[in-house]
């Protein structure tokens, strides 16, 4: 058996060993290279920056822990990025998984950058019902959801006291690994209360969204972990999806590796067939 | 809830009172000397001093063309108010903090406040209104120094309407449709031959189905891990039918796990009809179709380990997937079983495409029912769908064509809110 | 019989089909109120759905688990993880809401589910490799350009890309050259897929509504 067909009929699980293999050693033993920023990242930078200090801003968090990798870092960086700027986020969760996750990194950056609870950030939880819930959502935030993720009526709280609906938020940005997501809120919210917009996605549905940022109804996009790690580079601040690029560079290789060892094994053997 | 007016009060800040006046020291030594000079006069002196020195924060001017209008395109709850800012937002940057809504049932009152927006705002839609009634608005601009309500009233009455005007286009081209595919159903009925062109990964299911029963295998079905209100759920469990048919009649099992509710009742409906359909319904096993869980990666382990178990000989997925795609696609290759795959998930071909043997892209899903079937009036919808297609191009080439020559009028009945 | 069995079934299905669609169109409460009303029913309807689900469950595993069939014990453990997330959620969540934080059933859920997800979620790096190895190939002409715009956005979308061609101009950098192919072709041809599927999900609604395809229904076929 010669070395082509060796490979391939190489047992698949020496393909999983390496991949871990070359996934595993640059996390531990950094590349550190160099990240190019995007323009729908630069834009979703510049939609946040634009802004001004002080607004009020909602976050959909529509993910859960199984996309975390990609989207907890946009999600970081983002909520840093308005605490910056002493922005008031007024967040939500249209995936049952998401709460937790969105909770912690607002009260984790909350308490690290001064931020008071109810005050400068709310948490407003899960509601089911996707595209309902939008809907009533834009209509008025406390009929939607009259007590926050901990219980609390949200009329007691000072944010709420001061915006009900979209007309008195800037922006809207959206986290999203599925469905309902982006392409819901453009749907439902965003076509309707016209509000700014902005998205970060998963990879594998970031191009689906590229129509939606050509005709302006979102106006930057991230796209998986390498958006989120432009967004870093943008912000100023690593964090793990930096870190994680070297890892996704050396893995994206392989498999590029992979494709033409397979198609030169194809070529050779039908150059000798004919 | 409507906003209360006592929401607003925690908004207002008490106006500061006039404190006696805190002089500098530089300036504290000229009035100690003025003091010194005029003697029993010092008193009303910095008296006077500090009413000129320190300004009384006034109430804003009150805004003035307030104009109701009822929201058009609705079912008749939304008003939209508007006005004309406080003349003091330009005059006095800062006087005016808020404006509120007030709202009464009738033109003499009494007035209550509904809503306030930040200053700066001259619109707001009230929502909290009832069909067919009248409503009288005035509007307040609120400041440090108190409030000053509007001179004039607007008056609107909400009105619910029968067409939303901005889905025109749709509802027209929702009709032609309807027009199109009633149509050829019609001419389907008549005789009509139809031309519908081969779609290979159809063709390739019963290839896959007689492949497992040679080799002795069962069939596994997975229709999509969506509810049965995505439409491709519909599609695939139509698609089942003919499927539970053909290995009724070739005496294969077949395997459906389902991960919701309704659409396990359904798929079990589908399965028992197609052993009716096929002359088999002693064969008909009702453990074939099976709940399995909701979780979608749950849900793919439980399917995986169908696969790695039973040893399926042709897998056939057909429906709404997400990421679960290639770990099905990639375990299904591992137990070297035929997979014919078919989503309109656009993000999941690519997956497919590389590791099933047959995929049906988009639309393909949706016609298998008729291209099994060969039923004239479901041959005929797939053809009505058809010319509805060419109706489209011909609308996205005649409005780029319109909108590169710098007419907008067509783009704009086109837009949908 | 009839009447129950094949009119009434098709009947509503046009009726309240019929009724959705023109709620888009028509706003008036006379149309959406009943439209919104029958929305809610169907959530109701699909939610008391679940009783049954978890009734097949233990159906299905039970018997697989009291014959002894392939792989027996782990339909025990299926069992068993069932019925105690259930008492955990109905009962051991002091008073309060289930899925509130820091419940038990909450705790079991990103404790031990959470890490099983992610695990099956990062098999995908794993099979991704697999498949490019084993099935993609330059078959065709088409074949050929898909691969090369696949290398150019896999490579392009990550810093090697950058790292690779920083020397060249902008315009000649594999990161931009991903960019516009993501950008515009493969937006123009997902625009085309999503519309001809978009017209599918209409023949197929509108077969269902009018009552062309039935499948669903019971018929008695001779």
């Amino acid at each position: 058996m010669n070395l082509g067909d060796r490979l391939e009929k190489l047992d698949r699980r020496w393909i999983f060993l390496l991949v871990g293999i070359l996934v595993l050693l640059p996390l531990l033993f950094p590349l550190k290279l160099p990240i190019a920023v995007s323009g729908p990242a630069s834009r979703f930078y510049e939609a946040v920056n634009a802004i001004p200090d002080g607004s009020i801003v909602v976050v959909s968090g529509d993910f859960d822990p199984a996309s975390g990798p990609e989207l907890m870092p946009m999600l970081t960086s983002a909520v840093r990025h308005l605490y910056t700027k002493n922005c008031k986020v007024i967040a939500l969760e249209l995936w049952p998984g998401g709460p937790p996750l969105v909770d912690g990194v607002l009260h984790s950056l909350g308490d690290a950058m001064g931020k008071k609870y109810g005050v400068d950030y709310v948490n407003l939880g899960y509601k089911s019902g996707n595209e309902v819930v939008m809907l009533a959502f834009g209509s008025s935030f406390s009929r939607t959801f009259p007590n926050d993720y901990s219980g609390t009526a949200v009329n007691k709280l000072p944010l709420m006291q001061s915006v009900d609906n979209f007309d008195g938020v800037k922006l809207l940005i959206n986290i999203s690994a599925g469905y309902p997501g982006t392409k819901e809120w453009v749907q439902q919210a965003q076509g309707r209360y016209h509000i700014r917009m902005v998205s970060g996605s998963t990879a594998v549905q970031a191009p689906e969204l590229y129509p939606y940022l050509q005709s302006g109804q979102i106006i930057g996009l991230l796209g998986g972990m390498a958006g989120a790690a432009e967004y870093e580079k943008t912000t100023g601040v690593t964090g793990p999806a930096t870190k994680g690029m070297d890892a996704q560079s050396s893995a994206h290789v392989f498999i590029m590796i992979l494709i033409l060892i397979g198609n030169v094994i194809y070529f050779s053997r039908r150059a000798a067939k004919s | 809830m409507p906003f209360q007016a006592a929401r607003d009060t925690d908004l207002r800040r008490t106006p500061t009172p006039n404190r006696p006046w805190r002089p500098t020291p530089v300036l504290a030594g000229a009035l100690a000397a003025l003091c010194l000079l005029a003697g029993a006069a010092t008193a009303r002196a910095q008296d006077s001093t500090a009413v000129a020195l320190a300004p009384a924060i006034l109430a804003p001017a009150p805004p003035s063309g307030v104009a109701s209008a009822d929201v058009p395109d609705d079912k008749g709850e939304a008003l939209a108010v508007s006005w004309t800012a406080s003349p003091d937002e330009a005059a006095h940057p800062g006087r005016v903090l808020i404006y509120r809504l007030l709202r009464a049932d009738a033109e003499t009152g009494p007035f209550v406040a509904v809503d306030s927006v930040a200053a700066g705002t001259t619109r707001k839609t009230d929502e909290h209104v009832k069909d067919g009634r009248t409503y009288w608005y005035r509007v307040a601009a609120v400041g440090l120094g108190g409030e000053a309500i509007s001179a004039d009233t607007g008056v609107g009455k909400p009105t619910a309407q029968w067409l939303n005007s901005t889905r025109l286009s749709v509802f027209l081209i929702t009709i032609l449709f309807f027009v199109f595919v009633l149509g050829y159903i019609h001419f389907a009925q008549r005789g009509r031959e139809l031309f519908v062109r081969r779609i290979p990964g159809i063709d390739a299911i019963e290839e896959a189905i007689g492949r497992a029963t040679e080799m002795g295998r069962s069939v596994l079905y997975v229709p999509g891990i969506n509810d049965i209100d995505d439409i491709q759920t519909m599609a695939s469990l139509t698609i089942l039918e003919s499927v539970a048919k053909m290995t009724a009649r070739y005496e294969t099992p077949i395997i459906v796990p389902t991960n919701y509710p309704v659409v396990f009742t359904l798929a079990q409906e589908m399965v028992k009809n197609g052993f009716v359909a096929a002359g088999r319904p002693d064969a008909y096993d009702p453990n074939a179709v099976r709940y399995v869980t909701t979780e979608q990666f749950a849900y793919v382990a439980a399917v995986n380990g169908i696969m790695l178990r039973d040893k399926p000989a042709a897998n056939l997925y057909l429906g709404a997937f997400f990421a679960e795609s290639l770990l099905l696609a990639e375990t299904g290759f591992a137990t070297k079983a035929i997979q014919v795959a078919g989503t309109a998930q656009v993000a999941q071909l690519p997956f497919f495409v590389v590791a099933c043997d047959y995929t049906l892209i988009g639309e393909e899903l949706y016609a298998a029912s008729a291209y099994l079937s060969r039923e004239p009036r479901l041959l005929g919808s797939l053809k009505g769908s058809d010319l509805m297609k060419v109706l489209l191009i011909l609308i996205i080439v005649v409005g780029c064509a319109l909108e590169t020559a710098g007419i907008h009028a067509f783009t704009n009945f086109m837009n949908t809110q | 019989m009839d009447l129950f069995k094949r009119h009434l079934p098709v009947f509503l299905t046009a009726a309240i089909g019929i009724l959705t669609i023109l709620s888009f169109f028509i706003p008036h409460p006379l149309v959406a109120n009943p439209a919104q009303l029958l929305l809610d029913w169907a959530i109701v309807t699909v939610a008391s759905g679940y009783v049954l689900g978890a009734a097949n469950v233990l159906k299905v595993n039970g018997e697989d688990a009291l014959r002894q069939r392939v792989d027996w014990p782990y339909k025990i453990v299926l069992l068993l993880a069932m019925i105690a997330m259930m008492i955990v959620g109905f009962f051991l969540s002091g008073g309060t809401h289930f899925l509130d934080a820091g419940t038990k059933f909450t705790w079991a859920y990103d404790n031990l589910y959470v890490p099983m997800q992610s695990t099956m979620f990062a098999l995908l790096a794993f099979f991704i490799a697999s498949a490019a190895f084993r099935a993609f190939r330059i078959r065709t002409v088409d074949a050929g350009l898909l691969a090369i715009a696949a290398l150019i956005v896999m490579i392009g979308r990550v810093p090697v890309g950058q790292w690779i061609t920083r020397e060249l101009p902008i315009g000649l950098q594999l990161p931009t050259w991903a960019s516009w192919l993501l950008e515009w072709p493969q937006n123009a041809a997902k625009r085309g897929i999503a519309i001809g599927a978009g017209l599918g999900v209409m023949a197929t609604g509108l077969r269902i509504i009018l009552g062309i395809e039935r499948n669903y229904m019971r018929e008695e076929k001779s």
